[in-house]
């Protein structure tokens, strides 16, 4: 069986680590890279980055907190939140980002997607959903951090997505985001049964044992985890137990 | 050594974050002076080469080769030190190591579908009967120690003795680490390995009394 990854979700707005719920009421948390740093030394598989008010340049932007937390982490980060063209994903990528996520752009213009696969690869494009469940085994694609709505269905759209070169999907359920109530299963299984390509399970972990809905039952390749992270709900290693206990592979993390 | 292809930046750092002092540079004199030399590389063989070339690095890492000074390819890096890829048509390498770059199978050893890039964090393996394992970079590290990697392609020495540590990916062995001499190359990415990558990083940075090609 595949090595499940174990990825410490930041959401952050300004200079600040923040969290939500629903994508909204944002508390902030304290500093990005204070958190980045012990989420790597628990030993998080990966980083995601997402900037919930898409501020990509300027000071105390994105790109500025990337940089800095490329000094201490060693270990693949994905950045979104406002990368609108193949300059911005380079201007990421040079900040020491390994994969972009996007949601917004690739939604008004899907062929940023294929911009994006074709220049870096598609293991750099990550397409970024945010969901809303609207009708029995029917989500909606919402994007800007969860506000409008699409009209486009996730399944239809995560398909195009990936013929159009998206390497992997970090699919947030905004109805379960920040509630503790556990991972929308349904909606993980339906995406995971449509596209060959990893899918990240995003909101609603409320305990380490979540993980295991996600993936045995959910087919997630990957969790990402904030709120459970951030209050000290958990730490890495105790959701890695959880997992491995529960007959999950995760990797064999020595701290050094 | 910086011939201008990828972000260089988490290398240097994982470097410094091992006590090294980096240069990144592509001038002739400081990387024939340079008691350690890293060959990065993303993206496509040819043109990493074809960039070499133009800017004669390639005579440059063939010289610190023979010299005996210890040089590590990653990634891309790691291909391009064997003879040729079959990347977009053949293309030649460096030829440090004898062998070829080929594509990581679509097929698990059970014949079933894989994807291709191999892309996540996998297991390293030594090979059987590796007595030499000691003399080279992988002496800290254990089996099954994970590392990350990102690739289409894979190195494959004609010699199994340059084979240093394998990862297996659908049951079928990738090079994950090779070796010949003072020349090293690993598929993974050090830089973004976590502790794993960290101290293969210091244990290049530390070996000594490496025998020169052989």
């Amino acid at each position: 069986m595949r090595k499940i990854r174990l990825i410490a979700r930041l959401d952050i707005k300004g200079p600040n680590l923040i969290k939500g719920i629903h994508l909204e009421g944002l508390r902030v948390i304290g500093s990005p890279n204070v958190h980045a740093l012990r989420y790597y030394q628990q030993g998080a598989d990966e980083l995601i980055y997402m900037d919930c008010v898409a501020s990509l340049y300027g000071r105390n932007s994105l790109g500025e907190i990337v940089k800095s937390a490329a000094q201490d982490v060693f270990v693949p980060m994905t950045v979104g939140g406002g990368i609108r063209s193949v300059d911005d994903a380079m201007y990421l990528l040079r900040c020491g980002a390994d994969k972009v996520a996007v949601n917004t752009a690739a939604v008004a213009n899907p062929q940023l997607i294929s911009d994006i696969a074709r220049r870096f690869g598609s293991q750099c494009m990550v397409l970024s959903i945010e969901a809303k469940h609207i009708g029995p085994d029917r989500w909606e694609v919402y994007t800007d951090n969860g506000r409008e709505k699409t009209g486009r269905d996730v399944i239809s759209w995560v398909k195009q997505a990936v013929a159009l070169g998206a390497g992997e999907v970090l699919l947030t359920s905004v109805d379960r985001e920040g509630t503790r109530k556990g991972f929308d299963v349904r909606m993980i299984r339906a995406v995971t049964q449509e596209v060959g390509v990893p899918v990240i399970a995003s909101g609603g972990m409320g305990k380490p044992g979540d993980v295991l809905d996600a993936v045995l039952e959910g087919g997630a390749d990957a969790v990402a985890m904030a709120d459970i992270l951030h209050y000290g709900r958990a730490t890495i290693g105790d959701i890695r137990s959880a997992a491995s206990t529960g007959g999950i592979e995760v990797r064999a993390y020595e701290p050094a | 050594m910086d011939y201008g292809v990828g972000n260089l930046l988490s290398v240097r750092r994982a470097l410094e974050q091992c006590g090294a002092t980096v240069a990144v540079t592509a001038d002739h004199e400081a990387l024939l002076a340079a008691p350690r030399v890293i060959l990065p590389g993303v993206g496509a063989f040819a043109n990493a080469m074809a960039e070499l070339r133009r800017q004669g690095l390639d005579t440059v890492a063939r010289e610190i080769a023979a010299r005996g000074v210890p040089l590590l390819g990653i990634c891309l890096g790691m291909q391009m030190l064997l003879d040729e890829s079959e990347e977009f048509g053949a293309t030649e390498g460096l030829g440090l190591i004898p062998g070829r770059v080929v594509p990581v199978p679509a097929l698990s050893a059970q014949g079933h579908p894989q994807k291709v890039p191999h892309i996540g964090w996998n297991g390293l393996v030594f090979p059987e009967g590796k007595k030499s394992k000691a003399t080279t970079l992988l002496g800290p590290l254990k089996p099954g120690a994970a590392v990350y990697f990102v690739h289409s392609f894979m190195a494959e020495p004609a010699d199994p003795a340059h084979r240093i540590a394998d990862c297996l990916y659908g049951g079928i062995p990738i090079s994950a680490v090779i070796g010949r001499g003072s020349v090293f190359g690993c598929q993974f990415h050090p830089e973004k390995s976590g502790a794993v990558g960290l101290t293969m990083l210091r244990a290049f940075l530390e070996c000594s009394e490496i025998p020169v090609l052989a």
